[in-house]
């Protein structure tokens, strides 16, 4: 008998501990990488850091603009390519699709969040590179190699689909049925039920959504560093190469440790990359919790 | 009477284009799968399963990618072990031990979504700074620490969401025949649960073996089997990316079929969790 009660006393104080964890992790995430750019910090201004465009380590030069600037301009691609398909598949999937299409079609998306970003880069590297340099670009008649922000927009909205789609349900489901009735039964069509009522009622939900997509893509490594071409230059139109962020990490690692501060800068980009990340997160749940309690 | 067509016609352009949204979602999965199968049945060959990769394999020569198969198998198995033994308790102890309305459960939840917005490129990097503090090299070991900490927000967020469900009645009674917290947990909330918890479990393998940019880091890369925790291990995501990385067609087309395998041990995967979870379904108490 004491022995159980023992036994239930450790499990709490055990299980109470791990329970913290999830919390510390994202703080001692923030303090590691924090403590890794002081270095960098202590010698150069945050603004000089974030808007030089020169880069050369080797002379001890760390301006991330072309990065900060190439990560922002693929997920500014990707988002315009992914918003509108992955809102209006999820409003055909919840307010009009057969319960046959639904049922095919969620393990479809789910199968595709599964797919691992390295694969999405070999096919982005097998058609998409391709289409982009062998079929569009001649068509706007200007050149390209393929490699490029487009390249790296196109794969990256179809990663970030499943996001958007699953939150976007999950939105769209908390709407009362009454409320798309009254609408209905006032002569409404679909389409006007859906406008006015549905996506009226859940425009913060979708916000939440497509914030969450976004900040998905903004750290998006492999796929997009496989297709994007990373030439450190500001991109002046989709068609030409771009370095995200998360693909300047990715590349240098080798050789960090063996120049100065280029570790410590290194771990700066990493530590823009969770800051920014964290703030769309933290804006996005907030919206999201909201709307749960309402519903509950 | 012109209004009401106008307004049948704006019905029918947007029932269309979400038609064609859907069929692009769902045939990109199509296309993908199919583009890397097809692309990779030149150079998918037993030999590219079974050895690993002999001198100048990078070079176009003899060899396969046995080493990332089985690296890329123990470090996922260790990973999602250790995120079970971290994130089984934290679920158990959010749905048992705390009321619904406590901030400290809020607090939890909160964190788990929002780790699972961070990339994996800043797990890669923060598991770099931890293996720099242990001590450690990359390796094995670091590579399982920083998956696991990958996949302890997924899996401990799919956990929660079945575990959640567990119907109080159901505790109660276990409480009322003597039952601790801890035998209510785990003779009847894990035993209720069980296929969910698996799928739990499945979805984070799964979730752990794509992943590249956080081992990148932290587990190197080798051409031999790891034998210890303490080697560096090579992963099939890391296989694809340096194979597609050199000039060589012939390689090249292993990165293809390297793709393959990776897309199918996850589609089996998946298969497999859903099959789990039909199965096993059978014996809950509805």
């Amino acid at each position: 008998m004491i022995a159980r009660r023992w036994k239930d006393a450790i499990a709490r104080r055990g299980m109470l501990l791990m329970t913290g964890l999830p919390g510390l992790l994202v703080v001692l995430m923030l303090l590691g990488l924090l403590r890794k750019s002081r270095a960098i910090l202590a010698l150069k201004s945050f603004a000089g850091l974030l808007l030089g465009s020169g880069w050369h380590p080797l002379k001890g030069e760390f301006g991330f603009l072309p990065f900060i600037m190439g990560t922002l301009w693929v997920t500014l691609v990707a988002m315009v390519l992914a918003v509108p398909v992955s809102l209006l598949t999820a409003v055909y999937l919840s307010e009009y699709a057969p319960k046959f299409v639904r049922e095919f079609t969620k393990p479809v998306v789910d199968l595709l969040a599964g797919i691992p970003s390295v694969v999405f880069g070999v096919w982005g590297v097998l058609m998409v590179v391709p289409f982009v340099g062998k079929g569009l670009a001649p068509l706007f008649g200007v050149y390209s190699s393929g490699y490029s922000v487009l390249a790296g927009g196109i794969v990256l909205a179809i990663m970030i689909f499943p996001t958007i789609i699953h939150v976007a349900l999950e939105v769209f489901s908390s709407v009362s049925h009454e409320l798309r009735e009254t609408s209905l039964s006032l002569g409404a069509t679909r389409w006007e039920t859906v406008k006015h009522v549905v996506l009226r009622k859940g425009i913060q939900g979708i916000i939440a959504a497509v914030v969450l997509g976004l900040s998905r893509a903004f750290g998006e490594t492999m796929a997009v560093l496989m297709v994007v071409g990373n030439v450190v230059r500001l991109p002046k139109s989709v068609f030409d190469p771009a370095y995200p962020l998360p693909a300047l990490i990715a590349n240098n690692y080798g050789e960090m440790m063996s120049v100065p501060l280029y570790d410590s800068a290194l771990m700066f980009a990493a530590l823009l990359l969770l800051v920014v990340v964290l703030v769309f997160n933290i804006g996005a749940r907030i919206v999201l919790v909201r709307i749960e309690r309402k519903v509950e | 009477m012109m209004a009401y067509r106008r307004r049948h016609i704006e019905e029918r352009i947007f029932k269309f284009l979400m038609m064609v949204s859907t069929g692009i979602v769902a045939g990109s999965l199509l296309v993908i799968v199919g583009t890397i199968v097809v692309k990779s049945l030149p150079a998918l060959r037993p030999a590219m399963l079974f050895q690993t990769p002999k001198g100048g394999y990078y070079l176009g020569k003899e060899g396969g990618i046995l080493n990332a198969i089985v690296g890329s198998l123990y470090l996922a198995t260790g990973a999602t072990l250790l995120a079970v033994v971290l994130g089984l308790p934290i679920v158990l102890y959010l749905n048992l031990y705390l009321k619904r309305s406590s901030a400290f459960a809020a607090i939890t939840r909160f964190s788990l979504d929002v780790l699972w917005g961070v990339p994996s490129i800043v797990y890669g990097a923060f598991g770099f700074i931890v293996m720099m503090a242990l001590g450690l090299r990359a390796s094995l070991l670091a590579g399982i620490l920083t998956v696991g900490l990958l996949e302890l927000p997924i899996m401990t967020r799919a956990m929660d969401e079945v575990i959640r469900l567990v119907p109080q009645a159901l505790k109660d009674a276990s409480y009322s025949l003597g039952a601790t917290k801890l035998e209510t947990a785990l003779k009847i909330v894990v035993k209720q649960t069980l296929p969910g918890i698996l799928t739990a479990v499945l979805i984070a393998f799964g979730r752990g073996i794509g992943d590249a940019a956080s081992v990148l880091f932290t587990a190197g890369f080798t051409d031999s089997v790891p034998t210890s925790l303490s080697q560096p291990a090579a992963t099939l995501p890391l296989a694809i990316f340096f194979q597609l990385g050199t000039p060589f067609p012939e390689v090249r087309q292993r990165a293809y079929a390297s793709a393959a395998v990776l897309t199918l041990i996850i589609l089996a995967i998946s298969l497999f969790s859903r099959i789990v979870f039909r199965k096993l379904t059978k014996h809950t108490i509805k």
